[in-house]
């Protein structure tokens, strides 16, 4: 089909990782004697991929580390080369997938620029072109016959992204650039992205920013454990890459043992027995079972959630909500439900259940990490609690 | 691969910046920077000349004895230094291996190229001298480049080789400098052949290609009393050997450096 740009079908990738990396001849022979199984393990990287990429248009692939991400790169670079499977890419592509590839800290500004663009493949005459305008973007103008060892890191980026996006290719690999450069360099990367997004080029980028996949991408895949688990919309995507880390802090949280981990204390006449956390975009919900070993009157519930920084975040109980719980019987069970709107800021978080009389003297249980949960949210705030907020609007007053 | 695509204006643009790298890189913050490329190949050739000209003799009957010695010293360094080279090539630039694509054949090739200027710079030096000391000039000279030709297509094969090998094998630079010490001495450098009184050691050690380059290349350029395989077997098939083994090495090269070149990303 002449609409598609790059066409993966079924790839496979293993790595052979050597048990003890045998680069010396010796080994290379004690291993010919030996039975060859012993000297590496298989390692899968990616399992049966596919999917394919459209003319024009702008393909986002997500993943934690060490899903694969990096690996399926390469593939499409044409770095590695895919075991089995079928991998087809119309138009030529960007060579590389990492910026300032050949950058040589004893060699000055300009002549790794010439350098770079030889290696993405541009000749000394078409170098000498561009070369104003790489060095206005990256506005280094000052700094060019300096070796690039005295450069900061933010200036090598900036020159290799300057570089990296004069090459002339019909799909443009991008991998994790949106993690570098000040706020004002990253502001030019963005709009050079919504360039590119509007002059229909093709682009594969990978990135583990959410928002990166909403703002741009048209479509994106996520990657896990070396298979594709999600592909479709952006919005879809993003959040199931999200919900992979919400998964997994409920995991966590079934995992601890609930009387060991924190500290815990109390006269333990009601004990919390099972604790279960969902954590979803606008909602926390916090499931507690009790169960009274003797006879008590009218109990009161609570919880406290406590920040990465072991702060008292929010609490609740049943008394400030006016509640009021019957007496327990020995032996009698129930289930308190707590639904508390997700304003937490992205972080690790620690919840601790208890369970008092009326008074508030005699403590049941006091239970410390009774469970955790992690939130992910699209952006990272230095602020204690990210709730949903409201722009409402700008009114210019002055006429 | 056809050849018009290995000199495409893309990978000739790519060898110049890598060889002009290399050469940028190489003598860094030396003082005497790029005059170390000719006076290293001259301080040897003094030592050796003091030792094995004035002081055991060696040359005696043989015309222009300096400038033989000379140019042997020259053209085995060039093939030392190539091989060398071209060995750590792939490992040195892992990071473009790994990082980008880019024909890996490009990477032996520049440090194949960066040997080659020097060695030609040395050979420029190598004329002053013959100039100097009055060495005539012959036909023989259209033969050079033929036979310099031959040298490089060894080296390059070996090169391939050497290259490949290392990437899996870390050993190869070890057992290379060995070789490169025996091969200097069962090359006839600082000695004429004809100390060599055995007929078979001296048909054994012509076999090989740089040996075989170093004569020829005496005998066309400086004098007739060097000798080559074609004065040791006149008329015999044989005396091709050296050449067939130069195409022999270069054809292993490319095929072993072919077949492993791909996987170079994964197994750097």
């Amino acid at each position: 089909m002449d609409d598609i740009a790059i066409k993966v079908a079924h790839v496979h990738k293993t790595f052979k990782l050597p048990h003890e990396k045998q680069s010396s001849i010796k080994g290379a022979l004690i291993n010919v004697f030996r039975s060859s199984k012993h000297g590496y393990e298989r390692q899968q990287v990616l399992k049966d991929i596919t999917f394919e990429v459209k003319k024009g248009e702008f393909f986002g692939i997500v993943g934690r580390n060490g899903s694969g991400k990096s690996t399926l790169l390469k593939l499409l670079a044409g770095i590695y080369i895919p075991n089995s499977g079928d991998l087809q890419v119309t138009g030529n592509l960007t060579p590389f997938i990492e910026l300032g590839v050949g950058f040589n800290p004893e060699l000055t500004g300009r002549e790794n620029v010439f350098l770079n663009g030889a290696l993405l493949g541009f000749s000394h005459k078409e170098v000498e072109k561009l070369y104003d305008d790489i060095v206005a973007f990256a506005e280094l103008e000052r700094f060019m016959d300096q070796k690039l060892k005295n450069y900061s890191s933010g200036m090598q980026v900036r020159l290799a992204f300057s570089i990296a996006i004069k090459a002339q290719s019909d799909i443009l690999l991008i991998d994790e650039v949106l993690a570098v450069g000040d706020a004002a360099f990253q502001r030019k990367c963005f709009d050079h992205f919504m360039l590119l997004k509007k002059n229909k080029q093709t682009v594969v980028l990978v990135t583990h920013d959410m928002a990166a996949v909403r703002q741009y991408c048209d479509r994106a895949v996520m990657i896990d454990k070396g298979a594709i688990i999600e592909s479709g919309k952006p919005e879809e995507v993003a959040q199931a890459y999200q919900q992979l880390f919400s998964e997994e802090a409920d995991a966590n949280a079934e995992h601890s043992d609930t009387t060991k981990s924190g500290k815990r204390w109390g006269t333990g006449k009601v004990r919390a027995e099972t604790i279960k956390l969902t954590v979803k975009d606008d909602l926390v919900t916090l499931s507690a079972q009790y169960k009274a070993s003797e006879d008590v009157p009218a109990p009161i519930f609570g919880f406290t959630v406590y920040g990465p920084n072991g702060n008292n975040i929010l609490e609740g109980n049943t008394l400030r909500q006016k509640s009021t719980i019957s007496d327990l019987k020995k032996g009698e069970l129930l289930e308190t439900t707590w639904q508390i709107p997700n304003v937490f800021a992205s972080g690790n978080y620690s919840v601790a259940v208890a369970c008092c009389d009326q008074s508030t003297i005699e403590y049941y249980d006091w239970f410390n990490g009774a469970a955790k949960f992690k939130v992910t949210k699209e952006w990272m705030t230095a602020g204690a609690v990210d709730p949903p907020l409201e722009f409402k609007s700008i009114n210019k007053l002055n006429r | 691969m056809s050849l018009q695509n290995i000199l495409s204006k893309k990978n000739r643009a790519l060898l110049r910046e890598l060889v002009v790298t290399d050469f940028k890189l190489r003598y860094q913050g030396s003082a005497l920077g790029y005059a170390w490329s000719l006076l290293r190949p001259l301080l040897l050739f003094l030592i050796l000349y003091i030792v094995f000209v004035r002081f055991l003799k060696l040359g005696a009957g043989v015309p222009h004895y300096p400038i033989y010695l000379l140019l042997g010293i020259v053209m085995w360094n060039f093939f030392s230094e190539m091989t060398s080279l071209s060995l750590s090539s792939i490992v040195v630039r892992g990071d473009l291996i790994r990082k980008i694509r880019i024909p890996r054949w490009i990477i032996v090739l520049s440090s194949s190229v960066t040997a080659l200027i020097n060695f030609g710079l040395n050979l420029i030096v190598v004329g002053v001298f013959m100039a100097f000391n009055h060495v005539p000039i012959g036909h023989g000279v259209l033969l050079v480049p033929l036979i310099l030709v031959q040298l490089y297509l060894f080296a390059l094969g070996i090169s391939l080789i050497l290259a490949t090998a290392f990437v899996k094998y870390r050993d190869v630079s070890y057992i290379w400098e060995v070789v490169l010490q025996a091969g200097f001495y069962i090359t006839p450098i600082l000695y004429p052949l004809t100390r060599i009184t055995n007929h078979t050691f001296q048909q054994l050690i012509v076999l090989n290609p740089v040996a075989t380059a170093i004569q020829d290349a005496r005998y066309a350029l400086v004098t007739r009393e060097s000798i080559t395989i074609h004065s040791l077997l006149p008329h015999s098939i044989y005396s091709f050997a050296p050449y067939f083994i130069t195409v022999l090495a270069l054809l292993a090269g490319v095929l072993y450096f072919k077949r492993n070149a791909t996987y170079f990303a994964e197994d750097l």
